[in-house]
């Protein structure tokens, strides 16, 4: 019953949308990403480890990071007003502790790293690409880490448990359960569940979108071993 | 059980072997098996597992040489960024020891040094200094910069790649271990060695460069390929400390050359000075005289 379900774009329950990734497109930054899935567009770029002139922040035993996720007035259908408000702060700060868990700064005490999050175009899930599409720049800037975080999300639309929602099935569905994990050790570094869902439907929504992320995972591994076979 | 073999690219988080192999620099274990850490190129020596990465940040150690930018100049140290996340200062008596100079005319903001690491403190700051030969200010040439790592395949085997490049452009070349490198030599060929370096660092993971790089850079010059040679060994990419080549002895050569025209041009100077020094003196002691000739005469007057 389940497979015979087709969603309004024509995917099936546990589909994802196109996905694709390219890693070290800026020339000035020190990592750089850039990520597609469906009607998202999502450039990312990450600087670092350097040294802060935020003498407040750093930590004399680690390093840290600091996440902007940003919005283009133009990347959504009504014009967004620019700069940051309540929802990009939010995204900005569980990118950042979604991503945090992975990162291997022992060796850069007092340093800081930035990453920049522009969301060009949106279509729905962009939290996910977002910490998916970072991970990646982080892994091209050279900054140790123990796995490449990947982010995927799983929902509810017409009382059925979807994988990966569109912006119509965001707003339309009935709940969204976006998460990110480390693939190696299947550790969940970001759950946030927004809408009703039953304890069964909530555990088949996590499974599904562990399973998600695991496929974004091998197109986040092939478009870093690209970028440097073909050279 | 090893799941990877030498020179495999490999990127965080994959597993790399089971426990009886040792988990070296880039790697680490968790769960009874070394992973990488970082993103790079598997080297495997004696069941030790490393990573080398394909771009990181400088982070400095004792003993290394390094090619810095003044910064700031305080009151009694340089501020030098060594392009790292740390910033490094050169004190002044490591310049000149007890002497007392101002700062700002011995090296200035935007002067571009080749130093040493001295030392690296708790939190990472670099001390550094000037001692060890052609250490100091670089005049002219333009400064290239590459990924740390890729310093010693720029260098190459004994200094393989570097001097054949220096060979061919007739430039003088000095690389720093934090990746930067400074290049004088003609305008063209300095621009020529600076697409060349950029070219070592984009292919510095592949195989059989030394070559690749002689070819292209004998036919940017001469024009044509180079006469056949017998083989090379294979090279390693290891990541081992570049050694320090002629181009001390150069710049040292050029430094006395430098010292000897200041010091010829300074001996006027103090001539001049001691002249004038003597010549004020003397205006001096003439007014004074004047001066206590009148006093004397009021003295007298006044006794009058």
């Amino acid at each position: 019953m389940m497979s015979e379900f087709i969603r309004k774009d024509g995917r099936k329950f546990d589909e994802l949308r196109p996905i694709k990734i390219e890693a070290g497109v800026l020339e000035r930054a020190d990592g750089s990403a850039y990520l597609e899935v469906g009607g998202n567009k999502i450039l990312v770029a990450v600087y670092g480890p350097r040294e802060s002139y935020i003498r407040r922040l750093l930590e004399p035993n680690t390093g840290v990071i600091r996440c902007r996720y940003n919005m283009a007035p133009f990347s959504v259908d009504d014009r967004k007003r620019p700069g940051p408000d309540r929802r990009s702060s939010e995204i900005s700060k569980i990118t950042a502790d979604a991503l945090r868990p992975a990162l291997m700064l022992e060796n850069y005490p007092r340093s800081m790293i930035d990453i920049y999050i522009e969301v060009i175009e949106a279509e729905g899930g962009t939290r996910c690409a977002g910490i998916t599409a970072a991970s990646v720049a982080l892994v091209d800037a050279g900054v140790p880490m123990k796995d490449i975080v990947v982010g995927c999300a799983a929902g509810k639309v017409n009382d059925e448990i979807v994988l990966d929602l569109s912006e119509y099935e965001d707003k339309e569905g009935q709940a969204d359960v976006p998460i990110a994990m480390m693939p190696r050790t299947g550790e969940i570094t970001l759950l946030q569940s927004d809408g009703d869902l039953t304890e069964e439907e909530f555990e088949k929504a996590i499974n599904l979108a562990m399973e998600g992320c695991l496929e974004v995972n091998k197109l986040q591994k092939e478009a870093l071993m690209k970028k440097y076979s073909t050279e | 059980m090893i799941y990877v073999e030498n020179k495999d690219l490999v990127i965080p988080g994959q597993i790399l072997a089971d426990d009886e192999y040792y988990s070296g620099r880039g790697t680490f274990k968790e769960n009874g098996k070394v992973c990488s850490s970082l993103m790079g190129l598997v080297s495997l020596r004696n069941k030790k597992l490393r990573v080398i990465p394909l771009k990181s940040k400088y982070v400095p150690k004792k003993g290394d040489v390094v090619i810095g930018k003044i910064n700031d100049v305080r009151f009694s140290m340089w501020d030098v960024d060594i392009n790292s996340p740390y910033s490094g200062i050169l004190p002044a008596f490591e310049v000149f020891g007890r002497e007392k100079k101002e700062l700002n005319k011995v090296y200035d903001v935007g002067d571009v040094l080749f130093l040493r690491v001295v030392d690296v403190d708790e939190i990472k700051k670099a001390k550094l200094g000037l001692k060890g030969r052609g250490m100091g200010k670089f005049k002219g040439g333009i400064i290239v910069d590459i990924a740390p790592t890729k310093v010693p395949r720029l260098i190459g085997k004994k200094g393989s790649m570097i001097n054949m490049i220096k060979d061919k452009t007739n430039c003088k070349i000095v690389v720093g271990q934090n990746g930067l490198v400074w290049v004088k030599g003609d305008e063209d060929m300095e621009q020529l060695t600076k697409n060349i370096i950029h070219l070592i660092e984009a292919e510095a993971h592949t195989s059989g460069l030394t070559n690749k790089i002689k070819n292209k850079l004998y036919l940017a010059i001469d024009g044509e390929l180079p006469p056949e040679e017998v083989e090379e060994a294979e090279e390693e990419f290891v990541l081992e400390k570049p050694k320090l080549q002629n181009f001390k002895e150069e710049l040292e050569q050029e430094e006395k050359e430098a010292e000897e025209k200041k010091k010829n041009e300074d001996k006027p100077d103090i001539a001049k000075v001691i002249e004038e020094l003597k010549k004020k003196n003397k205006s001096k002691k003439d007014n004074s005289l004047s001066y206590d000739d009148n006093s004397n005469n009021s003295f007298i007057l006044n006794n009058k």
